[in-house]
This record gives structure tokens, C-alpha cells and sequence, in this order.
């Protein structure tokens, strides 16, 4: 019998960020227009396999994830071990745009959730003229804090327990357990002070309040679907968002919270293909 | 109202022996042993857990009571936490805490250095199909 094998290949792209080398890890499935998808705060690109082997996907778009630096097997740039991590609206614009350059990816649609949800609204106010289109999920402009990100990174609290125990609500009930407890696992396999350093741009350095009106959704399509179940950034979080910026759309996911690529698939896909298709546009469906 | 809550110390008096039986709890607290409040509503419960294992489940009021830390819900709070499928802003305590509706007080390093411990114990009284 053939093994089942994911049409899933990964490698490793060399790219100097903030100065400094960088070895980042992506993967990438299909053919067509380039997806890139971000992964959300303290986890990596394993999110999206759920995405990557849809063929309702893969057969229209090119989708490529890549691990942000310090995340999944993208190596933490050199002399790591003597600074404090933390991302920033610069460094993660900067990873974003340097990676679909190095890749020569010709005006990629970006999907990022969650912090990924939150920079693709700075690609849309810097950057749109050079994407087809951006999709957030779990996307607000600013949400309020729900408890200390001291936790996350202390010697006396494990940090694989504390990181994976907090994000476990944020998902919803309804969504089975065995993708539950997989994107919980990838909480559990992040560095040290990661999660918390993400956080550092999700909640300090990347508010960007009173400058989403500056996006122009003719330049740049802009779709936000939020899960009913994410109490971090709610419906409410991503509507109030999407009133400030004419020509933004807003999809509230049923029965899904905060990681609906990876928490539960098969509803995710109801909500996402229709927006994959809206953006391929009618002279590309079959 | 008085019915409700009733029903819902009910409920929550049932943990200790639901705790002390479940086997992947015990496992997740074997580490732990703390004593902490826990407020349904108005009436106050002193849990007291050593090794993971609820040695004993004190309902108040009470007269000067030590405690570690504590979590006090209003009795909606709860009501909509156990409910067998929560609906969202009543389904994990941290939302209901950032919703008003619950408060998260004390020495918090017992709970966030066991926090899968304390969502599963506290969600205890939820029928199966929804439990964290």
C-alpha cells in the first residue's frame, strides 16, 4: 500500500532581517496565486496543514507559511540566548516583505491571524498596492488585555503549561478535541519568552488605532472573519474596526474561536473557501 | 434567584468527590497544594487541595478566612459556565473574568502555575459534552 504522504514541502530560505541573517523555515502546497498565511503569537506555520491539503485550496493558490524568527524550526538569529525577544510593527512588516521577496512572489494575497490578523491591517494602511488582497482573522486594530504577560516567561511557572492553559479558552467549545488539544501542542513547543515577545507588538507596539482609516479597500481588498468564541479579539473587536475602513468586510464565524484554522477545520473552510473564491475572481473559476 | 443559586452550590459541592476521581486531573495536580476561594455567588467555598487531591471543601461564610487566592463569579457566571455547550464570554474563566462577571484575586502563582488544573476543576460541573 502507498504511504499517505501531505502534499506539503518545506524548506528553509536564507534572508537578512533587521541587519541580521536569518534562517527562515516555510512550507508551501499548491499552484496558483500566492497565500501566505501568518501564523498567530508563540506558535508556527503547522496551523494551516488543514488548509494546505484542501484541494478546493491548493488547486487555485500557491499557499506558502513561513515560521516567524524564534517560531517553529526558523532559527532564532545568532547571539539569541543574551537578548529579550520581542516583535514589533517594523520587524514584523519587515519579515513579511522580505519573505515574499526573496520568494519572488508576484502580488501575494496575505491571511494572518490573530497578530497576523492585527499586521495585515499595517500591510493594508503601508504596503496594499503590493497584495492582491488581505485577509485577518481574529483581526482588531486594538483589543483589551485579559490578564499579565509576566506569566508567560518566569523560572518558577512552565512556560509550555501557562502559554498552552491560557490560550485553551479562547477556542471554542464546539470544536472537536483532537485539533483542540493539536494547536494546544504547539503552544506547548515554543521558546522560551516567545509567546510573551509577540505580545509585545499585540499589545504595546502595534496598536493601531486612529490609523486603520487611512486603508483604501480599492487598492487592496480587505477581509476580517472573526470567531464568535474569541474573547481576546471579539466580533465586537473586529466590527469596530471594520467601521473605520469604507469597503472592509466582516465575517462573524459560528462555533469557532480564536484558531479557526487549526481548532476546527472543517468549519473554518466554510467561511474561508467563499472568500479564496471572491478573491481568485470570476474569469478563474472553473 | 434563591432557587438558582441553590441549584448551583448543588453543583459545586459535587466537585471534591468528581476531582478526587478523575485520573488525568490528579495527575495534571500532583505537583500542587494550595488553598484557594472559590465564590459562587454569595456564598463562599475554601477549597484546601494537597498533592492535587481536595482534602477538604469548607462552605462559608466565614471568620477571617487564609486563602492563596481567589475566584468569586456571580451566580450567572457559573450558571452560564456549566451549561452543557457555554456560549461565548461564558465558556472559560478568563473571559468571564475579562467580561466583569467573575474576579481573579490574591497570590495567582498556584493558579497560573496550574491553570489547566483549575479550568478543568471549575468546569467540573459541566455535563461531559462541553467540558475544557
Amino acid at each position: 500500500m502507498a504511504a499517505r504522504i501531505d502534499p506539503i514541502v518545506g524548506r528553509y530560505v536564507h534572508a537578512s532581517l533587521g541587519g541580521r541573517p536569518h534562517r527562515i523555515y516555510f512550507e508551501e502546497a499548491g499552484q496558483g496565486i500566492p497565500l501566505v498565511c501568518l501564523h498567530t503569537a508563540g506558535a508556527d506555520g503547522r496551523q494551516f496543514r488543514h488548509l494546505m491539503t484542501d484541494p478546493a485550496v491548493t488547486d487555485h493558490f500557491r499557499v506558502l507559511t513561513f515560521d516567524m524568527p524564534w517560531h517553529g524550526k526558523s532559527t532564532p538569529p545568532d547571539g539569541w540566548e543574551r537578548e529579550e525577544y520581542r516583535l514589533t510593527t517594523q520587524s514584523y512588516t519587515e519579515a513579511i516583505r522580505t519573505f515574499c521577496a526573496a520568494l519572488e512572489l508576484e502580488k501575494p494575497v496575505v491571511l494572518g491571524c490573530s497578530i497576523g490578523g492585527r499586521i495585515v491591517l499595517n500591510l493594508a494602511i503601508a504596503h496594499a498596492a503590493e497584495f492582491r488582497a488581505l485577509i485577518g482573522l481574529e483581526s482588531a486594530e486594538f483589543q483589551e488585555s485579559w490578564y499579565d504577560t509576566e506569566w508567560l516567561h518566569r523560572p518558577d511557572v512552565h512556560g509550555s503549561e501557562v502559554c498552552a492553559g491560557l490560550v485553551s479558552g479562547l477556542m471554542a467549545p464546539q470544536s472537536p478535541a483532537v485539533p483542540r488539544w493539536e494547536t494546544l501542542w504547539m503552544y506547548m513547543q515554543g521558546g522560551p519568552g516567545v509567546f510573551k515577545g509577540d505580545l509585545y507588538f499585540y499589545r504595546v507596539d502595534g496598536d493601531l488605532r486612529g490609523r486603520v482609516g487611512r486603508i483604501d479597500t480599492r487598492v487592496c481588498p480587505l477581509y476580517l472573519l472573526t470567531g464568535e468564541y474569541d474573547y481576546s479579539c471579539t466580533p465586537e473587536d473586529t466590527e469596530r474596526t471594520a467601521a473605520q475602513i469604507p469597503g472592509a468586510e466582516v465575517v462573524v464565524m459560528k462555533e469557532v474561536g480564536h484558531f479557526p484554522m487549526s481548532e476546527n477545520p472543517a468549519q473554518f473552510r466554510r467561511y474561508i473557501i467563499p472568500v479564496l473564491e471572491r478573491i481568485r475572481g470570476p474569469k478563474e473559476r472553473p | 434567584m434563591a432557587e438558582i443559586l441553590a441549584s448551583l452550590l448543588e453543583r459545586f459541592e459535587a466537585v471534591p468527590a468528581l476531582a478526587n476521581s478523575d485520573a488525568w486531573l490528579q495527575r495534571r495536580g500532583r505537583f500542587l497544594s494550595t488553598v484557594c476561594l472559590v465564590g459562587i455567588g454569595t456564598v463562599p467555598f475554601r477549597l484546601s487541595i494537597e498533592h492535587g487531591r481536595i482534602a477538604r471543601c469548607e462552605r462559608g461564610p466565614f471568620v477571617m478566612p487564609s486563602w492563596a487566592f481567589a475566584i468569586r463569579g456571580e451566580a450567572e457566571a457559573w450558571q452560564g459556565h456549566w451549561e452543557p455547550m457555554p456560549a461565548p464570554h461564558y465558556h472559560d474563566i478568563f473571559a468571564l473574568s475579562k467580561r466583569g462577571l467573575l474576579r481573579i484575586e490574591g497570590d495567582l502563582h498556584p493558579l497560573m502555575a496550574n491553570v489547566f488544573y483549575f479550568k478543568t476543576l471549575l468546569a467540573l460541573p459541566r455535563p461531559p459534552v462541553g467540558r475544557a
